[in-house]
């Protein structure tokens, strides 16, 4: 049913990768992200690779979960292995047919995108798997908090993100609800071109939008009544302290940052196996 | 001490024409003069535009006067320094229980009251636990709401208004959109606050059923009280609700139609026990 269906990815288990504080995991992230274009060595390869399994294995999530992750970026992945394997010029040729070469540079360089790729999108979604969407909400507000200061309305932008995770669903029943309504009425939703399919959708998208106003309307209302209004004085049921866990994360992290940009700075070896 | 209080209360919008232009005023609320003790269970009943939603948009300020005074707690509901004090003291339940749940955790919504309040953590944590237990809704404190009937949505919209300490509790329609079970509910949620937390509450309904344990009826049509007693006396005067297009509980109704029947009944007969008591003895 359309209504199960989660948004985000949270994988729920209790491991110290889920306990930690959501903005340790996203600044851990970010560098993570960074550091996989600090380097060039195989050196790096093994040290970032090592990283992500060890923070893999220490949050239980399923290798399973991690590699579903991957299946939307094939097509992407596939397209950007094959530029650079068949559009680099340097190095020894290797094989060559009709109009196209492969050179061992190019061999390299799609392989270490595709790796670089991979690691990209494994270590951005293992954060998501191990964050709930709300606690990524509270996490970015406080991270954002300095922009306050040049009238950046950070509490306002969590504020939105956390109601548009809690209509999702509604919102999709309620597309459920219309288009069950209007295929009683006769529209066909399912045939003709793309033109027509797309104005098909017409009297589905009005009737959600108005609802979706009257929503928006209500719950308006509803916060006030709550005596809502803005971030000033207001306290935190579930207030973002850090623990000693989150330092020595911090810490870790930035060790290893630390020994990539030394990796890539100094270590320019290349070793080559195949 | 008077609760809620008001003083030839008017209350008029615009009337629009197709093409936006104002054509007239129309009186949503008509020259109202109430006074509910604290305390008190009150209801409300009323036919679809009668008014009474506007009068308990009054009570949480959402809307203010247009003429007259009302004050909740002794607090004039125009003064916009006290505007968040009555809403604290007025707290409201409203009609759909999707639109007023804010928190994707039950925990977490029952908590944002609190929390725009200014409590501190602590006692945020300590009021949510109360409230949870108040409704009966402790088990289901980490689940998200969308997963919970609409019953269980409305318990909790009432929890998340006691967490912020009312004195009053005003419900709009809390069961136009439940089902039955769902009200019964919502219902039985309510007369345990009352009895437990022993605050003012402001029932607004068209189902008569759910007015029959109220301290005081008030029956508003077309901007105005126009009836006003206890539940006894209200429902005795069957005629008089048909006018208002308000239907009697199904109890009375019988025993009205026996009694036009020519059977000799009382008139303010509510419960079924009752009826059954005054047939036995009339032979």
């Amino acid at each position: 049913m359309i209504r199960d269906i989660t948004i985000g990815q949270y994988y729920p288990t209790n491991s110290i990768v889920h306990r930690l504080d959501p903005r340790v995991k996203i600044m851990c992230t970010l560098f993570y992200l960074i550091s996989l274009f600090l380097f060039k060595s195989v050196l790096g390869y093994v040290l970032c690779t090592a990283f992500l399994f060890t923070v893999i294995k220490v949050s239980k999530v399923p290798f399973k979960f991690i590699t579903k992750g991957l299946k939307p970026i094939v097509i992407l992945l596939m397209i950007t292995v094959i530029f650079n394997l068949f559009l680099t010029n340097q190095g020894k040729l290797l094989v060559s047919f009709w109009v196209f070469k492969i050179t061992d540079e190019g061999l390299r360089t799609a392989v270490y995108m595709a790796i670089r790729l991979i690691y990209l999108i494994v270590g951005s979604s293992l954060m998501t798997l191990t964050t709930t969407p709300n606690e990524l909400t509270d996490g970015i507000e406080r991270l954002l908090k300095p922009f306050n200061k040049i009238k950046m309305p950070v509490h306002e932008i969590a504020m939105m993100m956390s109601i548009a995770l809690r209509f999702i669903p509604i919102l999709l029943e309620e597309t459920d609800k219309i288009m069950k309504a209007q295929i009683a009425r006769g529209a066909d939703l399912e045939n003709g071109n793309l033109i027509q399919k797309a104005k098909n959708m017409i009297p589905i998208l009005v009737p959600l939008f108005v609802s979706a106003f009257r929503r928006a309307n209500d719950l308006a209302m509803a916060m006030e009544a709550r005596c809502y209004r803005g971030g000033e004085g207001r306290t935190k049921m579930k207030p973002l302290i850090y623990q000693k866990r989150d330092y020595v994360t911090y810490a870790a992290t930035i060790l290893y940052i630390v020994v990539m940009v030394l990796v890539g700075r100094y270590i320019s070896f290349r070793v080559w196996i195949f | 001490m008077s609760m809620i209080k008001t003083n030839h209360l008017v209350f008029e919008y615009d009337k629009l024409d197709e093409t936006g232009n104002v054509v007239g005023k129309y009186r949503a609320i008509d020259d109202v003069n109430l006074n509910i003790e604290e305390g008190q269970f009150v209801a409300i009943l009323g036919h679809n535009g009668s008014g009474k939603s506007t009068l308990a948009k009054h009570i949480n300020a959402i809307l203010t006067s247009t003429e007259g005074t009302m004050w909740v707690d002794g607090k004039d509901t125009k003064d916009l320094d006290k505007l968040w004090e009555i809403r604290q003291s007025a707290g409201m339940v409203f009609q759909n229980p999707d639109n007023q749940i804010i928190g994707t955790v039950v925990e977490e919504d029952v908590g944002f009251g609190p929390e725009n309040l200014g409590v501190p953590t602590e006692e945020i944590w300590n009021r949510v636990d109360k409230s949870l237990h108040a409704v009966g809704m402790e088990e289901y404190r980490h689940h998200s709401p969308n997963k919970l009937s609409g019953g269980q949505k409305q318990r909790v919209a009432i929890a998340g208004v006691i967490a912020m300490c009312p004195k009053c509790i005003v419900l709009d329609e809390p069961t136009a959109m439940l089902d039955p079970i769902g009200r019964k509910e919502v219902l039985r949620t309510v007369e345990e606050l009352r009895k437990k937390e022993k605050v003012t509450v402001i029932l607004i309904t068209h189902y008569m059923e759910e007015v029959i344990g109220a301290d005081r009826v008030f029956v508003m049509e077309q901007g105005h009280v126009v009836m006003d007693g206890t539940p006894r006396e209200i429902f005795s005067q069957v005629e008089e609700l048909k006018k208002y297009r308000l239907d009697v509980p199904q109890v009375t109704m019988l025993a009205y139609e026996l009694r036009k029947k020519g059977v000799k009944l009382p008139k303010d007969i509510l419960k079924t026990e009752e009826l059954v008591e005054a047939l036995c003895r009339l032979n």
